[in-house]
């Protein structure tokens, strides 16, 4: 999962095979590893972000404002038919996203106000750029619901001034054959308007193994590599092998590489079945649970074989609202979950707010530094009645179900906080209260928390941007930010020690992305942890993996990577060590 | 001056998909509409045809709202609008 040294620089080599690019024949990058897949296609770049036009920037001479407004309103009108025609083919929240986006475009306010910009002399673009801030800002003022718009509004405006100067809109590029996106980074945003049938994989010259680009890529089960430097210079059209695995990209790939991206079809097709237990060779049992987002993921992850549900993020009751859910429609939401799993363990995350997942209502948008604020389980502190509330109606959806349903507070730093959470549990109803560990703090206490709590379960993403002080989003951290950081690995194992001090024994459970990493999870039984909670696209590999060693194998292999100099260190070592990763191409 | 006043009955208010589906009504007449909150000023109405301004207006539901519009037609047209004003466009 983590770059080396070679992969920051690009290897030129010159393939045999005759191109019509010679320049770019046979040429390969080496990035990080995020999703494994092996797949040929040809790419498209996604375009640089469009840039600012100089402030105060006036009509060019000769330019008469009139024509500069006749421009103005026809890039208005062609961003909104562009937009327009997109939502025709998108469904659901993406398809209401473009759709209001699309009346935002060509809106009589925006363009007037830009319009009279333009009659005193700005140029057409700085005119849209000056009249979209002003509206963006007027929305931001609103708060909640509004505020959350202004992206909308600032998003039209570049798309506007891309139009004026005949460059390609920003985004992700539509087409209708499927295609590899190549691009910087990909942004939140971009999720909405990523049709996963039209995109084969992700590759990007920027980002990290938890990046956004990581993190869907694993979610919707396409091969990607993050931090190829060097990649987005690759022209639309050029085709390339990725894997997704091993972090490489090769242009123009030749009859190895089709070889290769054969036999990972074949391979997917054997990988598609988990039997629904996830056990060690020698018969050590490992449950194997899936991390959803709503009761349509938990019905897909129950027919994967999920035996139950790890982490059921709960954000999804509340996200792009400017008002807290009522007590009836979360109890409804939880439900769908809980029915999707009768008799199996359902771990419920309260709220997650904060940091990359601001809500109006909660959160307070203009802290300096988000990711070590007021976010998770602290926003108890500042909107005391939210938690209640919540772990309210999860008790009363728990009620008529026959799903276990457990339950688990973010973001706990000290076991005075846990001790809170399981209080407030224990008023609602709720029997069975736990902790994440996310915060080195818990790790390093987890024997304290754990005499209030009865399980804990590890959310490796940001445990390890805290552990190792490296920004999860950040493409020249990524070698940091990577959960094969022994630090982080001596971090879980504290957190098993700290549940078998005292004679505690209680579960320490993993949710975060290190789980659906194969040769990681094998290292994460090998610490002690009980069960495993991942994407569902994940749980076949995992458990193939899983079944190739015996539990002192896997002791043996977290020796190792514990004491390992680097990350990359950790990972190779093990990875040698497993043989059938390179067997399965993962 | 036609003048129509309408409650509200979507329950997140007048933005998201609501404002969407009243502004596309609005851009298909023929006449200049305008809107308010009830009992503010007249010359302080918004053009109902933007969507911003829309949004920017704040409508909750159960808020009541004055919709203006001069010409021929004015009253059928704003008869429409106060019909779409008044359903609850989120829940369909």
């Amino acid at each position: 999962m983590v770059g080396n040294k070679e992969s920051r620089t690009i290897v030129q080599t010159l393939s045999g095979k005759a191109s019509s690019d010679q320049a770019e024949t046979g040429r390969t990058f080496s990035g990080v590893g995020v999703s494994p897949g092996r797949i040929i296609g040809s790419i498209l770049v996604m375009p640089q972000a469009v840039q600012e036009p100089a402030v105060g920037e006036r009509l060019a001479e000769g330019t008469a404002p009139e024509d500069a407004s006749i421009a103005l309103r026809a890039a208005a009108k062609a961003v909104q038919t562009n937009l327009t025609a997109r939502s025709v083919g998108a469904s659901g929240a993406g398809r209401e996203v473009l759709e209001a986006t699309a009346l935002m475009a060509n809106d009589p306010m925006l363009v007037k106000a830009a319009v009279k910009l333009i009659t005193n002399g700005a140029s057409a673009e700085r005119a849209i750029w000056d009249a979209a801030a002003s509206v963006a800002e007027m929305l931001h003022n609103l708060g909640g619901y509004m505020a959350e718009r202004a992206t909308d509004v600032l998003d039209v405006r570049s798309r506007i001034v891309a139009e004026l100067r005949g460059v390609p809109a920003p985004g992700i590029p539509y087409s209708d054959t499927p295609f590899i996106l190549v691009g910087e980074d990909l942004a939140p945003a971009d999720t909405a308007t990523l049709d996963p049938a039209k995109v084969l994989a992700l590759v990007t010259s920027s980002g990290g193994p938890q990046s956004h680009t990581a993190i869907i890529a694993r979610a919707l089960g396409l091969p990607a590599v993050v931090a190829a430097a060097g990649v987005d210079g690759l022209s639309d059209g050029t085709v390339i092998f990725v894997d997704g695995a091993a972090g490489t990209i090769r242009v123009d790939p030749g009859t190895d590489e089709v070889a290769l991206a054969k036999a990972w079809e074949t391979t997917t097709a054997a990988l598609a079945v988990f039997d629904g237990t996830g056990r060690l060779q020698d018969g050590h049992l490992v449950p194997l649970l899936s991390n959803v987002g709503g009761a349509k993921d938990a019905v897909k992850a129950a027919a994967a074989g999920a035996q139950g549900v790890g982490l059921l993020r709960t954000e999804f009751c509340f996200l792009g609202r400017d008002t807290e859910p009522t007590i009836t429609e979360q109890v409804e939401a939880y439900r769908g979950v809980f029915d999707a799993f009768p008799g199996k363990k359902v771990v419920v995350r309260t709220l997650d707010a904060g940091a990359d997942k601001p809500l109006p209502f909660l959160t307070d948008a203009s802290e300096p530094n988000p990711a070590l604020g007021v976010r998770g389980y602290r926003t108890d502190f500042t909107s005391p009645g939210v938690l209640e509330r919540q772990l309210e109606a999860i008790a009363q959806a728990a009620d008529d179900t026959e799903a276990q349903v457990w339950v688990m507070a973010p973001m706990i730093s000290t076991a005075e906080e846990a001790e809170h959470f399981a209080g407030l549990c224990a008023a609602a109803g709720l029997t069975t209260p736990g902790v994440m560990v996310e915060v080195p703090s818990a790790a390093l206490t987890a024997s304290s928390i754990l005499e209030h709590v009865d399980f804990v379960s590890l959310g490796t993403n940001d445990l390890t941007q805290y552990a190792m002080a490296a920004d999860r989003q950040l493409g020249p951290l990524a070698a940091l930010n990577t959960p094969w950081q022994p630090a982080v690995l001596q971090l879980i194992r504290l957190t098993v020690a700290g549940s078998h001090d005292q004679g505690h024994d209680k579960p320490v459970g993993v949710c975060g992305e290190a789980a659906a990493d194969p040769a990681l999870a094998v290292v994460l039984v090998g610490l002690g942890v009980s069960s495993l909670s991942m994407t569902a696209r994940a749980l076949s590999a995992v458990a193939a993996v899983l079944a190739s060693v015996t539990l002192p194998e896997a002791q043996q292999l977290a020796a190792l990577a514990l004491t390992a100099n680097s990350a990359t260190d950790a990972r190779r070592i093990v990875r040698e060590k497993l043989p059938i990763l390179n067997t399965l191409g993962l | 001056m036609s003048e129509r006043t309408a409650v509200i009955a979507s329950r997140v208010g007048l933005h998201a998909r609501p404002a969407g589906i009243f502004v596309a009504a609005v851009g298909e007449l023929p006449l200049e509409v305008t809107i308010a909150m009830a009992g503010e000023p007249a010359e302080d109405a918004m053009d109902a045809s933007s969507i911003l301004s829309i949004m920017s207006l704040g409508a909750s539901n159960g808020d009541t709202v004055v919709l203006r519009a001069d010409g021929e037609g004015a009253d059928e047209a704003l008869d429409s609008l106060v019909k779409i004003l008044e359903t609850d466009l989120d829940a369909e």
